[in-house]
């Protein structure tokens, strides 16, 4: 087995990158996600990839628009303020059907917010983020181990599926420390095809674009677009269940709430509550299969969020409103604790909801 | 005055605030100042009760733990560098990034001359890993702060699931680096538990702050 290394969560994302073959890393400083950039800015120089600190984050992502172009992993990072200001690029790159890995490290907001951790750019980040009809791929670690595993994975997704992907974590897991084992070396398998690499004069030059002079074409590109998110809406959704097959209460919560919102659930299975906790680590495509299992016995769902409740609308959704949804809700940097959660969930178990 | 500096997340918040409350026990005057500029949270500022309640005085960044982003200091880490009535315990922001905040101060210590400069060390992290990597942060850290390391301190560790092997089979390349960089090693550190209860009592435990995540 490889050895295990104390980590901070962005170093972990930063190893973990360069570990999956990405070599082009475009970034611009802010906090909690800081170190994921200083990890960069020490490791690229030393293994011939680039770190570029670019003037601003509108620049930062439209130069990985156009490594991903190139046919090569790259990535960029921010927190919140600054994965608002890369909306615009991720779009583009979205609509020129292009993979690339953004990260964004959530902080307290809306505007400049604070520094503190938090999960309040869940609508941005599942929703699409910027103008017009896209998905991106949002993978939500919850461990430091996971900010390592799901960033191979989601550089893995976005190759095969042509479409940018996102890990979107929280300030704490992003700063706290634990032991990891590092994924190995691999720098994927897909072929592209499309990439703009030269045609040595033996083919016809490939164009990336996302601007389409006539409607029916735009109109099309959606279309079949949209048939690739069916696909992966059909075999990436991904989650954890803890204790849900006999649960009255189903706490559903990702990254730091989860850990949390287990420690939650097992205070309230020892009072004999019976308590369970579906922890999603794509909230796009979204686990609804597992909540629309487990909405056939429970009384009622909590979501346990550091945002205003943003993720109980697809829990609804994907319980088709059959059952009540709580939330356990703190924002502005702080985090819901495990008796806060625990009180929700005997809110909802007496039928209170 | 006793310095802690090192590379990110190499345990030098914990050690800072298990050494003040050691310090306490041996000397009436105490006082720890988080000068940590770089790092967001987990800082030692979060012990500060416990510290209070111990008797030991606590200096930090007046905007620790709130949502104002400015590396600023505080007033009185000025006089706490000055005064020769407390023993100062420094506990400095990672890095040479974090060692910049430290070179204010570099003047006024040298000029008392009554200091340890410790440089935190764990192996079991990925770029300090070798005795080699450590040196370079230390060169790192010294070109910026101007003040010279006089220990070693080799806090070997995977947090929670530290063992006695992992932190025995760092101490070779601890003794490494002491060779490499002429700076001998202070002591080793380890959390209760690591060790049973007299086994190694040269090894300073580690009481560790924790949270409920």
């Amino acid at each position: 087995m490889a050895e295990k290394v104390l980590m901070k969560g962005n170093e972990a994302i930063a190893e973990a990158a360069i570990r999956a073959g990405c070599r082009h890393y475009f970034g611009y400083p802010i906090t909690p996600q800081t170190e994921l950039a200083a990890y960069m800015a020490k490791r690229m120089p030393k293994i011939g990839g680039v770190f570029l600190q670019a003037e601003s984050e509108i620049a930062a992502i439209n130069m990985v628009y156009g490594v991903s172009a190139a046919g090569k992993r790259v990535m960029t990072s921010s927190s919140s303020p600054g994965v608002s200001l890369k909306q615009e690029g991720i779009s583009y790159i979205a609509g020129a059907d292009l993979p690339a890995l953004i990260v964004n490290v959530e902080r307290g907001g809306p505007g400049l917010g604070g520094i503190q951790p938090s999960q309040s750019d869940y609508f941005q980040a599942t929703k699409g983020g910027g103008h017009g009809d896209y998905h991106l791929i949002v993978l939500t670690p919850a461990s430091v181990q996971e900010m390592a595993d799901l960033t191979a994975l989601a550089f893995d997704l976005s190759d095969k599926y042509r479409l940018p992907s996102m890990l979107l974590a929280d300030g704490t897991i992003g700063q706290m420390m634990e032991p990891v084992v590092l994924p190995e070396e691999s720098c994927g398998t897909v072929e592209k095809p499309w990439a703009v690499t030269g045609t040595q004069m033996k083919r016809k030059h490939n164009i990336v674009n996302s601007l389409y002079l006539v409607p029916e074409e735009l109109e099309k590109t959606n279309f079949e677009r949209f048939e690739r998110y069916k696909e992966i809406e059909a075999n990436e959704a991904r989650c954890e269940e803890f204790m849900t097959s006999d649960a009255d209460v189903v706490v559903v919560a990702f990254g730091i709430a989860a850990r949390v919102s287990k420690n939650a659930v097992v205070a309230a299975r020892e009072q004999g509550i019976k308590a369970g906790l579906i922890r999603p680590i794509t909230v796009w495509p979204f686990p609804k299969k597992a909540i629309e299992e487990a909405a056939k016995h429970v009384k009622g769902f909590v979501c346990a969020e550091l945002s205003m409740g943003q993720m109980i609308e697809d829990v609804r959704l994907a319980c088709g409103c059959s059952k009540p949804v709580l939330g356990a809700i703190r924002v502005g940097g702080m985090i819901p604790t495990p008796e806060e959660v625990l009180a929700k969930i005997k809110e909802a178990e007496g039928g209170n909801a | 005055m006793t310095v802690f500096c090192g590379h990110y997340g190499s345990g030098k918040s914990s050690l800072a605030v298990n050494y003040s409350l050691y310090l306490k026990s041996l000397c009436d005057s105490v006082t720890m100042a988080d000068v940590d500029i770089v790092n967001p949270y987990f800082r030692s500022a979060d012990s500060r009760k416990e510290l209070e309640e111990n008797g030991v005085g606590v200096i930090t960044l007046p905007y620790a733990n709130t949502n104002v982003d400015l590396p600023s200091l505080p007033s009185s880490i000025y006089g706490l560098v000055e005064r020769a009535d407390t023993h100062a315990v420094l506990d400095v922001g990672g890095d040479d990034r974090g060692a910049y905040a430290l070179g204010r101060f570099t003047d006024s210590i040298l000029r008392e001359n009554d200091f340890e400069m410790l440089c935190v060390v764990n192996f079991a992290r990925p770029l300090t890993s070798t005795p080699e990597d450590a040196l370079e942060v230390m060169r790192e850290i010294n070109a910026v702060c101007a003040l010279p390391f006089t220990g070693i301190v080799n806090n070997t560790n995977l947090g929670s699931q530290t063992t006695k092997e992992l932190v025995l089979g760092s101490e070779e390349k601890a003794a490494e680096l002491a060779r490499l960089s002429g700076v001998p090693v202070a002591f080793t550190s380890a959390a209760k538990g690591v060790f049973p209860d007299g086994e190694r009592p040269d090894i300073f435990r580690l009481t560790l702050h924790k949270y409920y995540f």
